[in-house]
Parts: C-alpha cells; structure tokens; sequence
C-alpha cells in the first residue's frame, strides 16, 4: 500500500500501482495516470473509462469481449486506444481493480 | 558468474494440433491470453486443429466421450466409455459444454478469433494439414493470414524471448 499524489490529491494506490478507493477517481487523475501509462486521453477514451467504472460498480467481470459488445468502443480500437495491456491499463487509469479474468 | 537476468516474454507461437473443444480453446485462451498481456502472439493450426480454422467447423467442435477418463456425468460421477459411443451422446455432451462456455462469457470459436486478431495476434494455417486434407485458404476463416511451412513458421519464432507452446 502506498500513496502518491496526482493531480494535487493524495490517492491511495496498491502495490501494482491501482487505485484502492474508486470514490477519489477524478479526470484530473485519470490523465495523470495515463500520462505515466503512456497514454494521451481524449474524449473517447473517457467514454471508454466510464463505461469500465459503470462495469466495475456492478460488480461485473470485465473481459475484451465484454468490451466489443459494449457498443462504447471495438476491440480493435480498444488495443489501439491502451496499446500493450489494455485491459490492466485502462482499468489502472479508470481507478477500478485489475481485473481478474482470463479472457 | 550465473546468469540471473530475467527475460521477459516477448513473443508466443501456439501450435495447435488437435480439434477437440479443449484443445482448440486451450490454444485460444493462451493466445487471446498473450495478447491481452501485450505480447506478440502467433497461433499456427495443424492437422486436427484445422477445424478450429475452417469455416464449416470451427464453430462445431466437439469433445471427446470415448476414450476420455476425465469424463464425468452431470453431479461428477464417471462417465462410462459404452455411454459415450452411443449415436447423439457425443453431440449433447459437446453442446453443452458450449452452453457452458457461453455462460462464462467464453466467445465461439469465429468470435474468438477475431478477438485475437483485433489486438495484433496472427494465424496461420499448416500448409503440410492443407495438402493432406484438400483444405485451402478459401474454406478458413477470412482472419487466416496465409498457408505456411514449417520453415516460414520457425523463422517467425526469432528473437530473444520468444516461446513455442505446443497444446
């Protein structure tokens, strides 16, 4: 556990680096993580965080599939938006859990 | 001195060699699995794994109820091998595990594939498999990039951190 400040807040992270309280999230943060991941958001990608921290709050699995059907964003754009890990890196900068899936 | 520096993976090459569910979709987790991770993935289909790649199959697999000792009935007892041979048993047991699948979001075959390729990863198809069983590029899947040889397929395999998984 570790904190680190981003955005001028004192964000509490785990030690992978994701956020453990999903209520500090801002934009603000989001795109300094994402500047750290490599990462230059625009409003597409923000359209995609939204729909992982509305995904996430349910409480549902997030997997690539679940993203192509999401109608927010394809799975080609997708690796093209989060390219290396998308799936660890957009839920990083979305300040939800890694998710634990395997497809 | 001993040599402790770890080398990251880089690159995967998948050969899968044998139709059934299982087998065809430990390949494809693995694959989708690399590729999800960020890592340069190949899936090479030959012999029986073709018909994860033909369009008139793929979505169609079945699994084994004869000659299977991991089989088991609904509840865990044994599934026994005379059972397993009996007409539609193998079929009702295959769509099942399909159904199954499906509930944990696990995409058929065709869906699967586009998945893998839409993050990168790339498939091929043995060119060896293709002569034997009079399959060309027209009946696999459209996603199939080309009909390779052992050579080409080995060639691909360059560079350090690069592994050969064989399921």
């Amino acid at each position: 556990m570790a904190t680190k400040t981003y955005a001028g807040v004192n964000v509490e992270l785990n030690d992978e680096g994701y956020m453990t309280d999903s209520s500090q999230w801002t934009k603000e943060i989001a795109t300094e993580i994402a500047k750290q991941e490599g990462v230059e958001l625009t409003d597409k990608h923000f359209e995609v965080l939204e729909f992982i921290r509305n995904k996430s709050a349910e409480g549902a699995t997030l997997t690539i599939r679940g993203i192509n059907k999401s109608g927010v964003v394809d799975a080609k754009s997708f690796y093209q938006m989060f390219p290396g890990a998308p799936l660890k890196k957009s839920t990083k900068i979305a300040g939800v859990p890694k998710p634990e899936s395997c497809i | 001195m001993e040599n402790t520096e770890k080398v990251p993976l880089k690159k995967v090459l998948l050969i899968c060699s044998k139709g059934t569910i299982e087998d065809v979709y430990a390949a494809l987790v693995m694959g989708n699995g690399a590729v999800m991770e960020g890592i340069e993935t190949k899936l090479f289909f030959t012999f029986f794994g073709m018909d994860a790649i033909k369009k008139d199959t793929m979505n169609k697999l079945h699994t084994a109820t004869v000659g299977n000792p991991a089989m088991k009935m609904p509840g865990g007892l044994p599934f026994p091998t005379w059972l397993g041979g009996l007409p539609g048993i193998e079929a009702g047991v295959s769509a099942m595990m399909r159904k199954e699948m499906e509930k944990l979001d696990i995409p058929n075959v065709d869906e699967f594939l586009e998945l893998i390729v839409a993050g990168g990863g790339e498939l091929y198809a043995c060119k060896l498999a293709a002569d034997m069983f009079g399959i060309t590029k027209e009946d696999l899947h459209d996603d199939v990039k080309a009909i390779i040889t052992v050579g080409d397929l080995y060639a691909m395999c360059d560079g350090p951190g690069t592994q050969i998984i064989f399921t």
